[in-house]
């Protein structure tokens, strides 16, 4: 699609102008929304009743961000949204590591060593992509009770694991698939074993699956709401919940400010991740959506 | 030891035996693949498959606080059909699903063809469009309720400028509370429209263009009747993911409105939610449940079948 349009007529060049005005004029539309978010969460309250969305902090203060990690109610508590931020990674990081792990062995599985009925076992899992979670809420909310583990961060991990895992091998699958046969079929030649083919062949080129399936997996279950809503106490919550209230609970003044930092707290990990490692980011985003 | 095992048995078979492909049969070689997968299956088959059939089960029960097993047929569902938030929520639905469809697909392909003409800055634009798509709908729910609140944030930053009738209080109109939804989802998710259509344009093969243009059509003429045609998997997949985002909106509703003023913007998610967990009507929120799978399924399911019927074709 290169070089559609060429340059030199004034047309040409009026409509270049209106290319960049209209880009321009996007960007805007999506980055004002973080810099007012920003410059909100440093501003004194008494300038947020006084100015406007977009006028410059006068006085810049870190206090609605410190207020916000350690001081601001959500809900009954006064306790800010840092210990909540904390139960996030501890809900996180392990949730990424096993459902990333099973997802690579099962895609492994599904591609290197098909049986009788692998891909049947394929769609099957596949399914548990499409699934709007309102229809295992009530039931996982009494299998998590008998097993012993509801509103504790164990039972928010499972969750999390069990309903990512198709996700994952989804994407390992997609990417084995491609990896050629002959390379394993010789290993097996040869002898070479199950997890040893794993480990010495499809491990060392997995790298950029793996890259984007834990981009995948952290964004999904940091930013999960609902599971972390529906399964958790006031002291495993994720900071997704701890901000909802904190933004909801009603005493006293307002403090917009103190509500965009604590914003901005939960949507920097996440945002990090984004603008580290934004190419993956959108290749986990895109993969199986966009066939080749 | 593992290694060693299996070495043995096809030096020990004729040679022609080793191209069929895996190791002999019977050893645990052999089932190891299926003994790696057996665990995820059955917690597909259990929390997935199991767990529709109980929340259908419980949709037929008369379940209240706790899930009872006194069975009274579809009366949840009649009850459902008789509800009037639950219409208010289906209506919702339909009214953000459609708008927040179109608008992204539009807002996306439009971003994508420009961006396509070799842009300077093109990366910096593309991170700027798409990062929304990394962030929590709780976040953007809490921004966009903070630019939207009539007293300090757009409304009154246009009136400061001197345009003093300017309203824009949506987000308090029960008739227009609905809008501020799908402006909240497009700026989160038109991004990744984008992506999706820049990717798709990205491996068109540049001579159709080229011929197009020999032949003296216009660039708008070759877009549209060239380059859209080719993108048609892209925009399928495009509408097939944003359906289900809409269908599944939860978060952005409780965030940004809370569902109000009153239940003026509930989707079905939040009617689930509310009378299934605080409400204690578990019955219909079992049966709200199950009218939601059944959208997905009808989306989902003409999308499987024009996949299956492509790749029997391609």
């Amino acid at each position: 699609m290169a070089n559609v349009i060429r340059r030199q007529t004034p047309a040409a060049r009026l409509f270049r102008g209106l290319l960049y005005g209209v880009l321009i004029l996007a960007a805007l539309f999506y980055i004002l929304p973080l810099v007012v978010m920003l410059m909100t969460s440093v501003k004194p309250l008494s300038e947020i009743s006084a100015g406007s969305l977009l006028s410059l902090p006068q006085n810049p203060t870190l206090t609605p961000w410190t207020k916000a990690w350690g001081e601001a109610c959500t809900g009954m508590r006064c306790e800010g949204v840092g210990g909540y931020f904390w139960n996030s990674f501890a809900i996180v990081i392990p949730a990424v590591l096993i459902s990333t792990t099973i997802g690579a062995l099962n895609g492994y599985a599904l591609t290197k060593w098909r049986f009788k009925g692998s891909e049947l076992v394929f769609a099957l899992m596949l399914f548990g992509c499409f699934i709007p979670f309102q229809v295992v809420l009530l039931p996982m909310a009494q299998t998590l009770g008998w097993l012993g583990i509801s509103s504790s961060r164990a039972g928010l991990i499972l969750v999390h694991v069990v309903f990512g895992i198709a996700f994952t091998t989804l994407f390992f699958r997609n990417f084995y698939v491609g990896i050629p046969n002959e390379l394993v079929s010789a290993a097996k030649l040869d002898g070479a074993g199950f997890f040893r083919i794993f480990w010495r062949i499809l491990l060392p080129v997995s790298a950029p699956i793996i890259v984007v399936s834990v981009i995948w997996q952290f964004t999904q279950i940091w930013n999960d709401f609902l599971f972390g809503v529906a399964f958790s106490a006031h002291n495993t919550q994720p900071v997704t919940v701890a901000l909802n209230n904190l933004v909801n609970t009603s005493t006293g003044v307002r403090e917009y400010n103190v509500d965009m930092a604590a914003a901005m707290i939960a949507a920097l990990p996440t945002l990090v991740v984004y603008v580290l490692a934004g190419k993956y980011f959108v290749r986990g985003l895109t993969a199986g959506s966009v066939k080749g | 030891m593992r290694d060693s095992l299996p070495m043995k048995n096809t030096s020990a078979t004729p040679l022609g035996a080793g191209a069929k492909r895996s190791t002999p049969s019977g050893g645990l070689q052999a089932w190891l693949p299926r003994l790696v997968l057996a665990p995820s299956v059955a917690i597909s088959l259990f929390f997935v498959y199991g767990f529709m059939l109980w929340t259908f089960v419980l949709s037929l029960t008369s379940s209240r606080m706790l899930p009872s097993y006194d069975f009274v047929g579809f009366g949840q569902y009649s009850r459902l059909m008789a509800n009037e938030r639950w219409w208010v929520a289906s209506t919702n639905l339909m009214i953000f699903g459609v708008l927040f469809v179109v608008i992204c697909l539009a807002i996306g392909s439009l971003l994508a063809i420009l961006l396509d003409q070799k842009i300077r800055q093109e990366g910096a634009l593309r991170t700027i469009y798409l990062y929304p798509m990394a962030l929590s709908f709780i976040v953007t729910g809490v921004v966009w309720k903070w630019l939207l609140n009539p007293q300090l944030g757009i409304q009154a930053m246009v009136q400061s400028w001197g345009f003093e009738s300017f309203r824009f209080d949506w987000i308090t109109d029960p008739d227009m509370a609905i809008y501020t939804l799908v402006i909240a989802a497009v700026w989160q998710a038109s991004g990744f429209v984008m992506a999706l259509f820049l990717a798709g344009l990205r491996g068109i093969d540049d001579s159709i263009v080229k011929a197009a243009q020999l032949d003296g059509a216009s660039l708008p003429r070759i877009y549209w009747r060239v380059v859209m045609p080719c993108l048609r998997p892209v925009v399928f997949s495009a509408v097939m993911i944003l359906a289900h985002i809409a269908i599944k909106s939860f978060d952005l509703v409780v965030a940004l409105t809370g569902g109000g003023p009153g239940y003026a913007t509930d989707l079905p998610a939040t009617f689930m939610y509310a009378h299934a967990f605080t409400r204690a009507q578990i019955g219909l929120g079992s049966a709200s449940a199950m009218l939601m799978l059944g959208g997905v399924l009808a989306i989902l399911i003409p999308y499987l079948y024009s996949e299956l019927r492509s790749r029997k074709h391609g």
